[in-house]
């Protein structure tokens, strides 16, 4: 079954929208990621341009994370004033990507700044993911390694502007956060992604804060985040495709659910190695467009519209 | 016997201009892109309205175009910096439709000639209006014909030679295809009888393409009022979000 996007103005399968979000939402299920970074270059491959797929990948993490952070309130795993924090940074860096991602249109430059960053992202990450799940196997095979030490102090202890926060038992200046929030802003304006991949990283060994709050906070800050950086690209380049979205999210919460019952049942570090490759894959593939001679050199887009 | 005169001077394709007309309909005025649009068959049939018997001479060739609306286009060229593949050049086409068909009774460059496809505007090449090239940009042709290759690879520049079907120098009737990522507008659509070579009679209709229902309605929310569809868009996806967590844990207990 066809269907006719409005905003993007292409005819795509229907069905083929779905699956798409249907393998992303497992993927986010069992690996607990949010699947923004794999949907946006999919979108991609299938003809989306590259501004609707951004704008309209970062409405898809919105849905996403609104499903996730529930469970996590319930929990009493987000630490709301940490997110907050986050978030200042988040809605800053988020309105310097748009500016940036409207200026870079008007330049003709977007789709090669949102093919460079996700080549350089999804390299970053899948080499990352790659390296952690051969390690977290050969532990397996090993035997448990010693716990990590708590309560370091690092660098980031020492800056001014301290604040409390008593969820993630921090006291902390507030310097570090609202950078890790602008450069996750940033990200989530020209690459629609909700940066959880950056975040949680960055929470766990920049901010020291303990694992068990980090992916509902970050959640947390995710959907503002993206929920401003939809809002935006639908306001200033109507480039938010709805259809699209929709289709999207449907499959996304479907395969998500699927996903969570499928990772309780299998060993996840195998099947992590196979996420890490097919990211590694999908870089490549971006990559390898942007090294080898095109097969028209040329483009056309509508002038005043990305 | 000034008409006698004229038929005795002139040319005989001169003398038909007065006697030939043409007659036509569409299968469809209207065309609405719904949700689930994937492209339509439009048929242009017609007749030639004579007084007169069919005049000898060259046979009479009939030429039909389909013509979506136009607007100015940014067509960029990559080259190669630094190892990768970028935009480094750009020539602003200030007029190309945004969908335009040609279909004809026999070999374009034998039916029309080019004084002729000129002054009417026929063929592809003549459609598009290029004249502010930037300076520096020596070879602006080449960006031109990319955009008509571009077009033509997605299905939305075309010319059938020979799909016009002529009976009797009378009736003719041909199928245009409009795929499916059409623009919405007014498409134009012309028939041109010829003889020798030149034109004789024309007619001209405009087809009314339209997204109906939802996306229309979306169309005129993202474009009319951007901020209301931006919340609604985030409305949409915090709904599905909360559905789907509370769905699913209704399922798990239940």
């Amino acid at each position: 079954m066809q269907i006719y996007l409005p905003i993007a103005e292409v005819s795509v399968n229907a069905f083929l929208l779905f699956g798409l979000g249907g393998l992303v939402g497992m993927l986010s299920g069992l690996f607990g990621v949010g699947g923004g970074f794999l949907i946006t270059p999919l979108l991609f491959f299938i003809g989306i341009p590259p501004t609707v797929a951004v704008a309209t990948g970062a409405n898809q993490v919105v849905a996403s994370s609104v499903s996730g952070v529930l469970a996590h309130i319930k929990r009493r795993t987000v630490d709301f004033r940490m997110g907050a924090v986050l978030l200042a940074g988040g809605l800053l860096g988020s309105a310097l990507g748009i500016w940036g991602f409207n200026l870079l249109s008007r330049l003709g430059q977007i789709d090669l700044v949102v093919q460079l960053s996700y080549v350089i992202f999804l390299g970053l990450i899948g080499l990352l993911m790659l390296q952690e799940s051969l390690r977290a196997l050969r532990r397996a095979r090993r035997g448990p390694a010693a716990p990590i030490k708590r309560h370091q102090h690092l660098w980031v202890h020492k800056l001014p502007l301290k604040m409390k926060f008593r969820t993630s038992g921090l006291y902390i200046s507030v310097a570090p956060p609202i950078l890790v929030g602008v450069l996750v802003g940033v990200l989530a304006a020209i690459m629609g992604v909700g940066g959880g991949f950056i975040m949680v990283p960055a929470m766990i060994y920049l901010l020291g804060m303990p694992t068990k709050v980090v992916i509902g906070t970050s959640l947390f800050q995710i959907i503002f985040v993206t929920g401003f950086t939809t809002f935006m690209h639908a306001w200033t380049n109507q480039s938010v495709d709805l259809m699209l979205a929709m289709l999207l999210i449907v499959g996304g919460v479907v395969g998500a659910q699927i996903g969570t019952r499928i990772g309780a049942k299998l060993r996840a570090e195998q099947l992590r190695i196979l996420l890490a490759l097919l990211v590694l894959a999908v870089c490549l593939k971006l990559g390898i467009d942007l090294l080898v001679q095109p097969n028209e050199l040329y483009s056309i887009s509508g002038v005043g519209r990305a | 016997m000034i008409r006698v005169l004229a038929l005795l001077l002139l040319l005989p394709a001169a003398a038909a201009r007065a006697g030939e007309e043409v007659v036509a309909g569409l299968s469809q005025s209207k065309i609405a892109i719904t949700a689930n649009f994937d492209g339509s068959d439009l048929l242009i049939y017609g007749a030639v309205k004579r007084e007169e018997p069919v005049p000898g001479g060259p046979p009479l060739e009939v030429i039909v175009t389909v013509e979506g609306p136009s607007t100015p286009i940014m067509v960029r060229r990559k080259s190669r910096t630094f190892g990768i593949w970028v935009n480094t050049t750009g020539v602003e086409v200030d007029r190309a439709p945004s969908f335009y068909a040609v279909a004809t009774t026999g070999p374009l460059a034998e039916i029309l000639s080019q004084t002729e496809d000129l002054r009417q505007k026929i063929s592809v090449p003549q459609m598009i209006r290029s004249v502010g090239a930037p300076q520096e940009i020596a070879d602006s042709p080449a960006f031109t014909e990319a955009l008509i290759r571009i077009r033509e690879a997605n299905g939305l520049y075309s010319l059938h030679e020979g799909t016009v079907g002529l009976e009797e120098a009378t009736l003719f009737r041909t199928d245009i295809d409009l795929p499916a990522n059409l623009v919405e507008g007014d498409y134009r659509t012309r028939i041109f009888l010829l003889r020798n070579k030149a034109v004789i009679a024309q007619h001209e209709t405009l087809i009314d393409v339209r997204k109906v229902g939802l996306e229309r309605w979306l169309y005129d929310l993202a474009y009319g009022q951007p901020m209301i569809y931006g919340i609604l868009a985030l409305v949409v996806a915090a709904l599905a979000g909360w559905t789907a967590s509370a769905a699913f844990r209704f399922l798990r207990n239940g």
